[in-house]
């Protein structure tokens, strides 16, 4: 009787605490979500009548989005894996007894907290026609490149990704090592393991849940590296890097809310079954291991 | 033999290190001291990426290339005289920044903590499914909700206003995923003996929960303050008005015509941020683990 008193106020109170937090979720998030959809089912934003899934079906005919979504996709499959292999890398650098490491740590974390728009400057003149980058080609007898103009700008897009990106993987893979119990290398060094056995058996397998995490955080930043690139190149960048968040940001300023809201749960379904998907492997790899 | 063989791996690891770690602060050297270039010496550097004339001639002579250079013929604090004192447009741009920072760092961290408190600790019908809910927001690129959000924006006569990045800024769900990581590790044994006490919920909140997570709100509220510091995307489309945009999309405007004001422009937008890393790196590193943890 007494507990399930407790119970119910613990309910209300609860309602309480989440209070604040829950109406500006609705109203800025929730709502917006649901009307967005709304939107993607009419035809016109103000008294627009009923067509399904007619935006949706237009949409994946458009090409420009099309190559939007071509470009974005081909985007997170080179930089995701690449940020995880050279941060798992550095981080299993950072792991031994080294001098300094901690300064090192710090250095590959400062990226993360510089504004974007404070290096652009830096950026461009590396990467201009003319740039930095172009002088050091040509120094070494090659001809010069231009980076931002031709299909090259998904690389200079890339290399400010991964430069951006990787102390944050870096500090979540640390924090994964050195989870995993020292006993585990004592046992597999008496068993005679070496050291590329220790990494595939041991490391790489405890470290799952780490990877999978990194995974997420790497593909939700690849899709904030729109900034940099419009920053570098502004709302029509050339082709290569021309993505998703570009296509919907001029839908936006052509008042098109239609293509823009469908477009939207496009990634967002994208986005949605990716992370359920991983979820689930996750939790069959960790049922596993133990 | 198998010393030595450990003393030249370790070489080796340090060095790509080292070579890993200039080529990361290279940007931010550049722009440090590029800040402190005389507008002569700039134009010398830069002209061959800004002057159009220059680019589009096809050379292949070395003078046509923008150069970096670390260290100033000589010092000048010029730039940094310009942007402060001459052009009071800067500090009204840096101002804008401030004015839409903090009220969301504030914010969220206030709306955050009571939110993960309930998350965290208490019972209610439909608690994972809201924080799954959560979630999924968090994972959203801006762009999604962006036609929404505008539209709720106007129809609460907000947009053109900093409040429409403010309010959708302070109940973004990043904080309270990341403190509701934090209190789970409390451990309940606290929370029961003060009940047993006699404190009530929101003793037992102010007393016990807030100074146990202080090191949690901390990490979660520079996590804030740098990403809203960075923001481009909502200004871009919210703040029509130049006036009001905050300096992280003024600088990218300013880049063109003023290279020498724009270095010392973002060697100072840089400051605030840098110097809360340095100052609290302990707690930003904290709040990057917190975000790993299983929920």
């Amino acid at each position: 009787m007494r507990t399930g008193k407790l119970k119910t106020n613990n309910g209300c109170l609860a309602w309480l605490f989440l209070g604040p937090s829950l109406l500006g979720f609705s109203l800025f998030y929730l709502l917006p979500f649901a009307t967005g959809f709304y939107y993607s089912l009419v035809d016109s934003p103000i008294n627009g009548t009923f067509v399904g899934l007619h935006n949706y079906g237009a949409l994946l005919k458009n090409p420009s989005f099309l190559s939007a979504l071509a470009n974005t996709a081909k985007f997170t499959l080179i930089c995701v894996p690449l940020n995880m292999i050279l941060s798992l890398g550095v981080a299993l650098l950072l792991n031994q007894k080294l001098p300094g490491r901690n300064l090192f740590r710090t250095i590959m974390v400062t990226p993360l907290v510089v504004p974007v728009a404070s290096i652009v400057l830096v950026w461009q003149a590396f990467f201009d026609l003319n740039g930095v980058l172009n002088f050091l080609i040509q120094a070494l007898g090659y001809p010069s490149v231009d980076w931002m103009k031709t299909s090259w700008s998904r690389m200079v897009v890339l290399v400010i990704y991964l430069w951006k990106n990787i102390g944050y993987s870096v500090i979540l893979f640390l924090a994964g090592l050195q989870n995993i119990p020292a006993e585990y290398y004592e046992a597999a060094r008496i068993d005679g393991a070496s050291r590329r056995q220790e990494f595939f058996r041991i490391t790489l397998i405890y470290l799952t849940p780490t990877t999978f995490f990194v995974f997420v955080i790497s593909m939700i930043n690849s899709f904030k590296v729109f900034r940099e690139a419009y920053l570098i190149s502004g709302e029509y960048p050339h082709n290569s890097i021309y993505m998703l968040q570009h296509y919907m940001n001029n839908m936006f300023m052509a008042l098109d809310y239609q293509k823009l809201t469908s477009a939207a749960f496009i990634m967002a379904a994208f986005i949605v079954a990716i992370v359920l998907l991983l979820f689930i492997v996750e939790r069959k790899i960790t049922n596993m291991i133990n | 033999m198998l010393k030595r063989n450990h003393r030249i791996k370790n070489i080796l690891h340090l060095t790509v290190l080292l070579v890993l770690a200039v080529l990361f602060m290279f940007p931010l050297a550049v722009t440090v001291t590029n800040s402190f270039m005389s507008e002569q010496e700039i134009a010398d550097n830069y002209d061959p990426v800004t002057d159009k004339n220059l680019s589009s001639y096809n050379g292949d002579t070395a003078n046509h290339f923008a150069r970096f250079q670390l260290i100033p013929e000589v010092v000048v604090l010029k730039q940094y005289y310009n942007v402060l004192i001459k052009k009071t447009q800067f500090l009204f741009m840096f101002w804008n920044s401030v004015l839409i920072t903090f009220p969301i760092v504030i914010g969220q961290t206030i709306v955050a903590t009571l939110a993960a408190y309930a998350f965290a600790k208490l019972k209610f019908r439909g608690r994972n499914f809201l924080f799954f809910l959560y979630i999924l927001v968090m994972l959203m690129p801006f762009q999604v909700t962006l036609v929404p959000n505008y539209l709720m924006a106007g129809q609460l006569g907000l947009l053109n206003s900093h409040w429409s990045i403010i309010f959708p800024g302070i109940f973004s769900t990043f904080g309270v995923f990341l403190l509701k990581q934090y209190m789970e590790q409390i451990p309940d044994s606290y929370i029961e003996a003060a009940r047993v006490d006699g404190a009530n919920q929101l003793q037992i909140f102010l007393k016990i929960i807030v100074p146990m997570s202080r090191a949690g709100i901390a990490a979660m509220a520079i996590l804030v303050f740098i990403d809203n510091w960075n923001m481009v995307e909502q200004p871009l489309i919210f703040l029509q008005d130049a006036a009001k945009q905050p300096l992280s999309l003024y600088l990218s405007r300013i880049i063109d015509g003023e290279k020498g004001l724009a270095f010392a422009a973002s060697t100072l937008y840089m400051m605030p941020a840098l110097l809360n890393f340095l100052y609290a790196e302990k707690y930003l590193l904290e709040g990057i683990r917190l975000s790993g943890i299983k929920g």
